[in-house]
């Protein structure tokens, strides 16, 4: 291929530029122009390059490995890793001793260590490849090279705003973008890396970043929650760890490469046992039961952390490293029970998003149901359910950093996101209320790709013929339907009388909300397409077959047809001015409304205001009663799933 | 087809001594099964053709009265059911009580009785399908030449505070009511039911 | 093959209203009967439209009217879908998306009994939601498609192999089709203590809207319950009609015979019925499968 850069420069590009934007923005302490600019810049920058270096690869179609050319550079960027690992280890050390939380201490050294160790003793062997390029790294570079970018520079018009309403919090805002910055290069070096050990680094890398993200704001519910995901997460880096030692020590070949890993067919026991430490890392990453809870309290952090750790890239690091190893899953006991814990938190999440009224809460809830869906899809380990894990990975990230970012702005305005406080948004906001409709639509309703994609796993649950996960998921889709349907209701509510309040959304914010907003309904007409061009050659490539089209026919006509519907109706109904001639009064109040339909006379002759709420019935699916069995449940089926692949193993 | 095939009704309580009430509802009843010619008791004014008052009108209730009348779709028949609904009874001198049901709304059908009999009630429905299907055709002619009928004007107009409160109810009434509604209270969190 | 399709959707927009409101016209007679009285004429659903659509329309809100609009081309093309041959699950999901329109329209009115029944209405999605997804991949797993169109061709009727699925649907229908002992969002019967729920602020052409849309739903609901008998011979249509009698016939019954429960108690007995009859259907058939 003759282009005018080669994609390897591009990708290394990716994932250094991120590092020197960072040192950048960290340097500029003032909110100025310069570091607005520096911002907005640096994010195009990335944005273009991931663009580029995906669209060439998924063109040029196949796998492109790659090994730095000569000794010095490849000795070079060891040298970086391993610096890399001990500066994170000792950052880890520092704060935790000095809020003494010993146990996250303990847990780093426990997953770094052995791994440093490794390295230093230079026995590991050398291997053909320390980089890939392949289609599914594309793919991920689509969301986190476009939706990453897009949340950074919604973050500067944020930050400034958050400033502004929590005189309490000290202004680091130049070292929170920075760590945007840092963590967005994290994600694309471990996408794009192929050699576990720099998986390894990239991966805790990501992990210090989303703890100090949580922590920005340094008060104690800040520090605690950002301890737990520490701790979490550092758990999941031992886990890895412990896979990479495994296939080091305990298997004669010595893979130390994603790509070798997925070669080894025979599926012998240390493999397997890799695999599962490897998909056990991947659970805590993106927040199954019973990991759940470090994004639940993530929620703490200001609202750009939260949509960039629940959309592009923590979590879906997570499913990406499932995806992966999926073919390492079809009919083997780890998949199965990967299945399991993804089905099982599907279903447990979206009841427990039933009982939530604060809007970042439920987004927080809707986010790990939807990555127990991709979870379980990966786990089948059939074309059907990665072409679905896929898909959903794409939807869901582009609408659910949208519905973060909605949130967040409403938050900023209104000085609340309790969904309660959202009623008649549509009146009081209606551009944000359009905005937010249409990342609701795109997470549940039928022709979004939300649906789509649930449709092809379903296909896919039934295929594998597993019928517990089949009910899961159609229970969980009955409860999915109800949280998000009501809070879309209270949105669409109209208030007569009411004030239109002051939208002061910065335009850095509108320059990521909107292109998302286009995004989303971009993507339900070309949904097709993408399929085609983008998760066809993943499955090409992870089942190294051709494999047929997943979706096709009439079912695409018809699905285009109510895509098509959905938005013909609303202009359809104004340009034929149906209803105009109709009457209106106000809503029904029994005969004794007072005059707008929020007060009504009561029978001493005194005007009382009305509200009805929305349904939480917290009495059943709160918290108090479904989190710790949940927790419970899957925690006792990640245990039995380790201890039985190591009992495999020996 | 007529409209008066379906008569939906809305049956309200103006201050009625509970006796039409029972009889009213002895009407509903599958004895008298009215529902034989189409009549369904809503209870949702925006869904009824004829306004079933009861009772004579006293100064809290007349309000009411002609909010529900307003949520009424067109064309729509009131009547008034027995003999307080018709002029206010034996109720009539009461401080009060304004009158008959005539005092708030312009009623179609007058049925007298005390309590009214079930058998005067259906003959009163069955004149008032009677004056609906009249309705329908002025209601018709109204809309082509852009109104809608008689009795208000303007087509899609917001019915304001104003529109409820300004007639007849009385002065005191009115202006307590104006002076709440200034001042709306906070919105109470509460349980859907 | 195309030409049969487009004469069945044909059929289906003409037809379906008619079918579904003679439907509710007998409903409504057989209630009468079993009250002990002569009841409407049989026609009476139709006089009620009628007239909806001949009275002035008051509304709260324009978006309402657009909300209601949409209700009513989504139930339609969810039915032209099924009718049509089209995917089972598809037609699912855009009878839910229908659905949802519905119950937005219930919303945007701000209205205290609207917005009651619009919670409740929800509530009863999510309880009959999971019976019409475990419905269509029932089908698939007895008789290996999704496609209506080549599930009419099958050489058993489907019931053979799904006789929980038919209960639980039979069941959620009681749910779909808004009757006693589940009729919490809105009701048939008058007077009840949150008005007409779901359909308080809807009046007029809207509220005739609304009623044409719920006859083509209970026309597709009675052609799912064909579906479980209809195979490739003529004759089993005819089976498919006698057993959505039966059906009609049940749940008019226990519309008539059971006062309404508390929601929770709706969601418990739902979800319970789903899980035991139809859940315990697909396993043993996946077993028998295997």
């Amino acid at each position: 291929m003759h282009n005018l850069i080669s994609i390897y420069e591009t990708s290394g590009f990716l994932i250094i530029f991120p590092f020197i934007a960072a040192l950048l923005i960290f340097l500029q302490r003032k909110d100025n122009i310069l570091r607005r600019a520096t911002v907005i810049a640096s994010g195009f920058a990335i944005m273009a390059a991931s663009v580029y270096t995906a669209i060439l690869v998924l063109l040029g179609g196949g796998q492109t490995l790659y090994k730095p050319a000569s000794e010095e550079v490849m000795s070079l960027v060891e040298q970086t890793i391993l610096f890399g690992e001990a500066f994170l280890l000792i950052v880890v050390i520092i704060l935790s001793f000095r809020h003494r939380k010993y146990y996250c201490a303990l847990i780093g050294i426990l997953g770094t260590c052995p791994i440093m160790a490794m390295e230093l003793s230079g026995v590991v062997p050398e291997h053909a490849t320390y980089l890939r390029l392949d289609p599914l790294a594309a793919v991920m570079y689509l969301i986190a090279g476009v939706v990453g970018p897009l949340i950074c520079m919604y973050a500067v018009g944020y930050m400034s705003d958050y400033h502004h309403h929590h005189t309490n919090v000290q202004d680091r805002s130049n070292v929170f973008l920075a760590l945007l910055f840092i963590f967005l290069g994290g994600m694309f070096g471990l996408i794009t890396s192929d050699d576990l050990v720099w998986v390894f680094f990239f991966w805790e890398i990501t992990s210090v970043c989303s703890f100090l993200l949580i922590g920005y704001t340094r008060t104690k519910e800040a520090i605690g929650n950002s301890f737990r995901a520490l701790w979490m997460n550092l758990l999941g880096g031992v886990g890895f760890s412990a896979g990479i030692l495994a296939l080091f020590y305990l298997d004669p070949r010595q893979i130390m490469s994603l790509s070798e890993l997925m070669k080894q067919t025979d599926r012998a026991p240390v493999i397997m046992l890799a695999v599962t430490l490897f998909a056990f890392a991947s659970l805590t990453k993106s927040a199954q039961f019973p990991f759940s809870r470090w994004l639940l309290g993530a929620m703490v952090a200001p609202t750009p952390s939260s949509a960039l750790l629940h959309s592009a890239t923590m979590v879906k690091i997570g499913v990406y490293m499932l995806i992966r190893l999926s073919p390492m899953f079809t009919d083997t006991f780890t998949g199965v029970m990967i299945t399991v814990v993804g089905g099982f938190t599907f279903f447990a999440a979206s009841l427990l998003a039933i009982s939530q009224s604060d809007g970042k809460k439920v987004l927080a809830y809707s986010t790990i149901s939807n990555l127990g869906l991709i979870t379980a899809c990966a786990g089948t380990g059939t074309t059907e359910g990665v072409w679905a894990a896929v898909m959903l990975m794409l939807f869901h990230a582009v609408s659910k950093s949208l519905l973060f970012q909605t949130v967040g702005d409403i938050e900023n305005i209104m000085g609340s996101r309790d969904i309660e406080d959202m009623h008649g948004l549509v009146i009081k906001l209606p551009r944000l209320a359009l905005i937010m409709m249409i990342g609701i639509c795109g997470m549940f309703m039928a022709p979004f790709g939300m649906l789509v994609s649930k449709w092809a796993a379903l296909k896919a649950f039934v295929d594998s013929s597993s019928v517990w996960l089949v009910i899961f998921l159609v229970f969980g889709s009955g409860s999915t339907l109800f949280y998000w349907a009501k809070w879309l209701g209270k949105i669409c509510t109209v208030i007569h009388q009411s004030v239109n309040l002051d939208d002061s959304t910065h335009g850095s914010e509108l320059i990521s909300m909107v292109p998302l907003t286009g995004l989303i309904v971009v993507m339900c007409f070309a949904f097709p397409w993408m399929s085609n061009a983008m998760v066809q050659p993943v499955l090409n490539e992870t089942f190294n077959m051709n494999v047929p089209n997943v979706i096709g026919g009439a079912d695409v006509i018809i699905m285009m047809i109510m895509v098509t519907m959905i938005f013909l109706v609303p202009l359809g109904s104004r340009f034929l001015s149906v209803g105009a001639k109709d009457k209106m009064t106000m809503s029904y109040v029994a005969g004794v409304n007072a005059g707008d339909d929020r007060h009504y006379i009561d029978s001493f002759g005194k005007s009382r205001s009305l509200y009805l709420a929305n349904w939480y019935m917290e009495d059943y699916f709160g918290e108090k009663r479904l989190l710790v069995p949940s927790i419970m449940i899957s925690a006792v089926l990640v245990i039995l799933m380790v201890i039985i692949v190591i009992g495999g193993a020996f | 087809m007529k409209l008066s095939k379906s008569p939906w009704i809305l049956h309200y309580d103006g201050s009625s001594c509970n006796g039409c009430d029972i009889e009213v509802l002895a009407t509903m009843m599958p004895h008298f099964d009215v529902e034989r010619f189409g009549v369904i008791n809503t209870g949702n004014p925006k869904h009824a053709d004829i306004l079933l008052l009861t009772g004579g009108i006293n100064s809290q209730t007349a309000p009411v009265v002609r909010q529900l009348y307003k949520q009424m779709p067109d064309p729509k028949v009131v009547m008034a059911c027995g003999i307080c609904a018709c002029d206010g009874g034996i109720f009539k001198e009461c401080y009060n009580v304004l009158g008959g049901a005539d005092q708030v709304v312009p009623v179609d059908i007058y049925v007298p009785g005390c309590a009214v009999r079930p058998e005067a009630l259906i003959e009163g429905v069955k004149k008032a399908v009677a004056i609906l299907d009249e309705k329908q055709q002025e209601m018709k002619i109204a809309m082509k030449q852009g109104y809608c009928t008689v009795d208000y004007g303007r087509l899609a107009v917001h019915t304001t505070e104003d529109d409820y409160n300004s007639e007849e109810s009385s002065p005191e009434a009115a202006q307590e009511q104006t002076q709440t509604a200034e001042t709306p209270g906070t919105t109470e969190g509460g349980d859907a039911e | 093959m195309a030409v049969s399709i487009v004469v069945r959707v044909i059929l289906y927009l003409l037809l379906g209203p008619v079918i579904g409101g003679l439907l509710e016209g007998i409903d409504r007679i057989i209630s009468a009967r079993m009250q002990g009285r002569q009841g409407p004429p049989l026609f009476q659903p139709f006089y009620d439209v009628y007239k909806l659509m001949h009275k002035q329309t008051i509304v709260v809100n324009s978006i309402q009217v657009l909300f209601i609009t949409a209700y009513l081309i989504f139930t339609i093309f969810t039915g032209a879908l099924f009718f049509g041959g089209g995917d089972m699950l598809l037609v699912f999901f855009s009878l839910s998306m229908s659905e949802v329109m519905l119950v937005l329209s219930a919303y945007s009115v701000n209205g205290p009994y609207s917005a009651m029944g619009a919670q409740r209405e929800l509530l009863q999605m999510m309880c009959y939601e999971p019976m019409m997804l475990l419905l269509a991949i029932g089908f698939y797993v007895a008789q290996g498609s999704f496609m209506v169109n080549d599930l009419i061709g099958a050489d058993r009727p489907a019931v053979i192999a799904l006789p929980g699925m038919l209960i639980g649907f039979a069941f959620v229908l009681i749910i779909k089709l808004r009757k006693s002992p589940f009729d919490l969002s809105t009701s048939h019967h008058a007077h009840q203590e949150m008005v007409k729920g779901l359909t308080t602020d809807i009046s007029g052409r809207d509220m005739g809207l609304v009623e044409l849309a719920e006859w083509y739903d209970a026309t597709l609901m009675m052609g799912i319950v064909g579906m479980f008998f209809v195979t490739r011979e003529p004759v089993s249509y005819l089976f498919a009609i006698l057993a959505c009698s039966v059906v009609f016939f049940l749940i008019t019954l226990i519309d008539n015979t059971h006062p309404r429960v508390k929601a929770m108690r709706m969601f418990g007995l739902a979800w319970g019925v789903i899980l035991v009859c139809a859940g315990t259907n697909l396993l043993i058939l996946n077993l028998i499968g295997k």
